[in-house]
């Protein structure tokens, strides 16, 4: 019944046997001792096992074990390998977090917006997020603080070319 | 007060970036190793039954099965303030869901399936499932045993019926109060049961090792309490305080669901059962719904008499709770309702009556606003109602009876400082009170509401905490308190509070989660009291350091101690400027005599708060004459909602809330507290919707059926307002906040409703359903259908708050 997948697991290839029923949330936590992504619900409606898969948030206690063969699956232990990023820092600065429970989830979860949108509207922050449950910030100080991480970005981005623009203006 | 540098700036929290990176730990973080069993319960599948037989062969023998357990090997009761709750269902089960006994496993798949083979036979009992059948005389009784459940003594259970404890407060002469009355308004109100839904489900693994020390991981605000009460239940294992350890890391959300003990006290027994291997128990998030406690249930009938000036002359307040099966915690809820019901109003005659009742649903207990949230949705509405009926403005209403400083309380006692006035002034201005609001959509009409509140910490008289604070060689710190990290950033308010003291950086000081065995004592961490009462013991630790670090400098540099003083880690001297003695020179190592003798050694400190002025020795009959409460914090809530005519579908525009926070330690954690606080509260009030089949089944126990908030729901701007009236015996000033927060969201929200459309409704939640069928003229009393939110069905209107057989 168990079978041995192979799949890259925060950057690095890693097989593991897993049984038809285990979800890759059981395999990570029980199994690879990658604990970051949460189970608070187990039916796909929190958001706290969110992980990345080939770059695109989904649900690891909805994704089957052996459906990732072959992809690259990242989790908050892979994503700030190299220090963390620009948008954890932010969180962090802003005190953003309280028990921290959905941090995981939520982190993942904009990662993935801001790298397919790196400029999204407050609503799209507020669907991308719709599916992570926080029972404590409220929401608001995690979407503004995504908002303003990606207005910095932008910012950084837009000035090389917005000088010269001026210039002509002038 | 003097400046302060790091209290009233917003540290940043000391474990934000463990929880971003997720290198922070919870329970089913830890790894146990291959050792670890597994446990599965088997509930019950009847809301009141005799359990005639269990059998628990079949399982026994299933694939994986190490050990089946039931309530014969653990015959006993627990309790945080009565022991009525028992380990395993023993003789009869008493909700849908209540444990009868657990598989212990090797794997989780092979205890779930085990459970599944224990077979029970049940004689079914009638199950009391609602409020009136409780009460009346010779009710089926949930526990016949009530009378020989141990108790704290500030609880009067009624032995014979199904009353778990009755508060009684008496002020004055009501009939008196009535009859100087111009108008009187009499009606009743109901709120259902919520659910916590903290995110991270209840979880324990606990331990007994082969010398007989029981340890506990636990997902708990109460590492000490559950250490005390496990320790009074165990007593026949021969286990004491000294054999058991909680350690708690760190919490996935509390919100009072965490407090106390509901399931660690099984996962310990099967550890015990199980010598020598770790067990794990770990609730899905079905079981967190059902079996560890939720917010109690109410109905409440308010009488209430004003002048035609807006003074209040008299309050009755009648308040009876569906505590369900077990009422070790939720007791306390009702009684300090029972204390605090008059809301935040100098009211000259008072009578309150606040009765528990068991009934065969789940267990109740703490939930953030511990009852406060409850009450304050029929008397906010009230007031509301009373000021329309007097042709007075509600808020002028408010402010002619607002509590003030040196008032007398309902039970005697003498109000606390608190800026309520300056409160409603501040909401008021933040959403244009008095101004009214057109919607530019034809459809869609703008109301405001505004409602006030009040909050004391619900604590034993002797309530105490403690902390300890040491050095390390390059002059950080590690402080050692047990109050609990639940999000509300505890953490970093008491390293600022020590830091404040001692100059020392916030970064530079460890603040870890509790463990029994090496923490301070700290009681329990709910009533958003910590800030106030542990932080006073960090406060006092920190002192007990300041003594020793300047004691050791003017030693060790023959100076006198009179003109030393702490600045930038170091130790400085007001009658020579040059002299600068860093911390880290001596903390741990001394200071070096010309002699090469060193003086002083590693320096730490403790400190300890009991709040020794209260008492609960009170009258029963009267509640006059004790000191039950600590302390109020007082606020105000106001909101602007759009509503569509049709649906009842609202857009909330704006919510401002005022809280006095006495000090804001660090103002962007209060911030942080309001803004979730009233998102938590607006859910509560407007679509968290619990159901129970007439046969007392939870029907809606996911996040699917039971809707919590996502990031789409929410007001579309908050306004937090601190005021800062220093609380005289607060660290700083500070007193509590956490809780208040979601208090007034749904009286608020009732009172905006009525100011656009002109209905009011009485039962919670305040969903678009019921507007839109009240703006249809249907009565949603006939079209309500037979599930239950609480156990009462009929209508609030015909409840007879009677208590049969002559008890009161
Ligand atoms: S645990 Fe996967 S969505 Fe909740
Ligand atoms: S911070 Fe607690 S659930 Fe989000």
């Amino acid at each position: 019944m168990k079978k041995e997948i192979f799949f890259q697991l925060n950057g690095e290839p890693r097989r593991v046997d897993v049984a038809p029923h285990e979800t890759l949330l059981d395999v990570l936590r029980g199994k690879m001792g990658v604990h970051s992504p949460k189970e608070g619900c187990g039916r796909g409606d929190c958001g706290a096992c969110t992980v990345l898969l080939d770059g695109k948030a989904v649900r690891g206690c909805l994704v089957l074990a052996m459906e990732v063969e072959g992809q690259a699956v990242t989790t908050l232990e892979g994503l700030g390998r190299d220090g963390p990023r620009a948008l954890q820092e932010a969180f962090v600065e802003g005190n953003v977090f309280q028990c921290g429970f959905c941090a995981p989830g939520v982190v993942l979860a904009a990662s993935a917006l801001l790298a397919a949108h790196p400029d999204p509207t407050e609503r799209q922050i507020r669907e991308a997020l719709a599916g992570n449950l926080c029972r404590c910030t409220g929401y608001e100080p995690i979407v503004k603080t995504i908002l303003a991480v990606a207005k910095k970005k932008k910012g950084r981005k837009a000035k090389p070319s917005s000088a010269p623009s001026r210039r002509t203006a002038s | 007060m003097s400046r302060t540098h790091i209290v009233g700036h917003s540290a940043i929290r000391v474990d934000g970036l463990a929880k971003v990176t997720g290198a922070a730990q919870y329970v089913d973080d830890l790894e146990f190793g291959p050792g670890l069993l597994h446990a599965a319960v088997v509930e019950s599948p009847h809301a009141h039954a005799e359990i005639l037989k269990i059998d628990t062969r079949a399982a026994e023998k299933a694939p994986g099965v190490v050990r089946v357990v039931t309530g014969a090997d653990f015959p006993y009761t627990f309790g945080l303030y009565m022991s009525d709750r028992y380990i395993f269902a023993m003789d009869r089960v008493r909700f849908v869901g209540e444990q009868i006994a657990a598989v212990i496993a090797e794997t989780p798949e092979e205890a779930l399936r085990a459970a599944k083979l224990v077979k029970v036979a049940y004689r079914p009992l009638p199950p009391v499932l609602s409020l009136a059948e409780a009460l009346k005389k010779d009710a089926v009784l949930l526990h016949p045993k009530l009378g020989e459940y141990q108790r704290v003594p500030w609880f009067y259970p009624k032995a014979g019926t199904n009353i778990a404890h009755w508060r009684k407060t008496r002020k004055g002469d009501p009939a008196e109060g009535f009859k100087q009355a111009d108008y009187i308004l009499e009606d009743t109100y109901t709120v259902p049961r919520y659910a916590h839904c903290p995110i991270e489900p209840h979880a324990t693994t606990a331990f007994f090792d082969m010398s007989g020390r029981l340890t506990l991981w636990a997902s708990s605000q109460s590492p000490f309490a559950q250490r005390d009460v496990m320790a009074i239940a165990l007593k026949p294992f021969g286990l004491t305080h000294r054999d058991i350890r909680v350690v708690t890391p760190y919490v996935g959300g509390g919100f009072g669901g965490k407090a106390g003990v509901s399931m660690e006290i099984i996962a310990a027994v099967l550890a015990i059962a199980m010598k020598g291997r770790p067990v794990r128990l770990h609730w899905t998030r079905e079981q967190e719904f059902r079996n560890t406690s939720q917010r109690q249930g109410v109905i409440a009938r308010i009488k209430m008499g004003v002048r035609k000036t807006g003074e209040i002359t008299a309050l009755e307040h009648t308040l009876h709770w569906d505590a369900g099966a077990s009422a070790e915690y939720g007791a306390n809820v009702v009684n300090a309702v029972g204390l605090s019901a008059t809301g935040p109003y100098r009211i000259p005659h008072v009578k309150i009556d606040s009765v528990c009742v068991y009934t065969n649903m789940p267990p109740c207990g703490a939930y953030r606003g511990f009852g406060y949230s409850e009450f304050h949705f029929g008397l906010e509405s009230h007031l509301n109602r009373i000021a329309k009926a007097i042709g007075m403005d509600p808020v002028e209403l408010r402010r002619r009876n607002a509590i003030r400083e040196g008032d007398t309380l309902a039970y005697g006692a003498a109000m606390n400082p608190g800026n309520l006035l300056g409160a409603m002034d501040a909401v008021a201005g933040e959403i244009q009170w008095g101004r009214k609001k057109k919607s530019k959509k034809s459809h869609k009409v703008i109301g405001k509401g505004m409602a006030c509140f009040w909050k004391a910490p619900a604590l034993p008289p002797n309530a105490s905490s403690s902390a300890y604070l040491k050095f390390n060689e390059d002059g950080s710190m590690n402080l050692s308190v047990s109050g609990m990290e639940i999000g509300q950033g505890f953490l970093t308010v008491m390293a600022q509070v020590a830091a404040e003291v001692l100059t020392v950086p916030v970064a530079k000081i460890r603040v870890e989660t509790p463990d029994t065995d090496r923490n301070a004592y700290e009681w329990q961490t709910v009533g958003s009291h910590v800030t106030w009462g542990c932080g006073n013991a960090v406060r006092a630790a920190a002192e007990d350091v300041k003594k020793k670090l300047i004691a050791t400098a003017a030693r060790g540099t023959k100076r006198k101690a009179a003109d030393l003083y702490l600045q930038d880690e170091c130790v400085k001297s007001r009658k020579d400027a040059s002299f600068s003695l860093p911390f880290r020179d001596y903390v741990i190592s001394g200071i070096m005599q010309p002699d090469g003798r060193f003086i002083g050694g590693p320096i730490h400190g403790t400190g300890m708060f009991m709040p020794e002025f209260t008492t609960t020795q009170g009258d029963p009959e009267t509640s006059q004459g004790g000191h039950p409460n600590v302390h109020y914090t007082v606020g105000c809530a106001g909101v602007i909602v759009e509503f569509d005519k049709e649906t009842g579908k609202m857009d909330i525009l704006k919510v401002a809330l005022a809280v006095d926070a006495g000090k804001a330690i660090n103002p962007q954690l209060v911030r942080g507290q309001i803004v979730g606080g009233i998102v938590q509260g607006l859910a509560t009030a407007l679509y968290e919707d619990i159901r129970y089949a007439p046969d007392g089944r939870l029907l809606n126990p996911n996040f699917t059926d039971y809707k919590i908030p996502t990031a789409l729901d929410c007001p579309a701007e908050i306004v937090p307002i601190i005021l800062e009236t220093p609380q005289p015996d607060g660290p700083f000033g500070a007193r509590g906040i956490g809780e208040h927060t979601m208090i007034a969201s749904a009286p608020m929200m009732a009172n905006a409703i009525e100011d656009a459309l002109g209905v009011r409704l009485k039962t919670m939640p305040l969903t678009a359903e019921k507007i839109a069928l009240a703006l249809k003229g249907i009565d949603y009393e006939e079209v309500k259908g037979d599930s239950l939110g609480f156990c009462f069905r009929g209508r609030p209107c015909d409840y007879p708050f009677e208590v049969g057989g002559g008890i009161s």
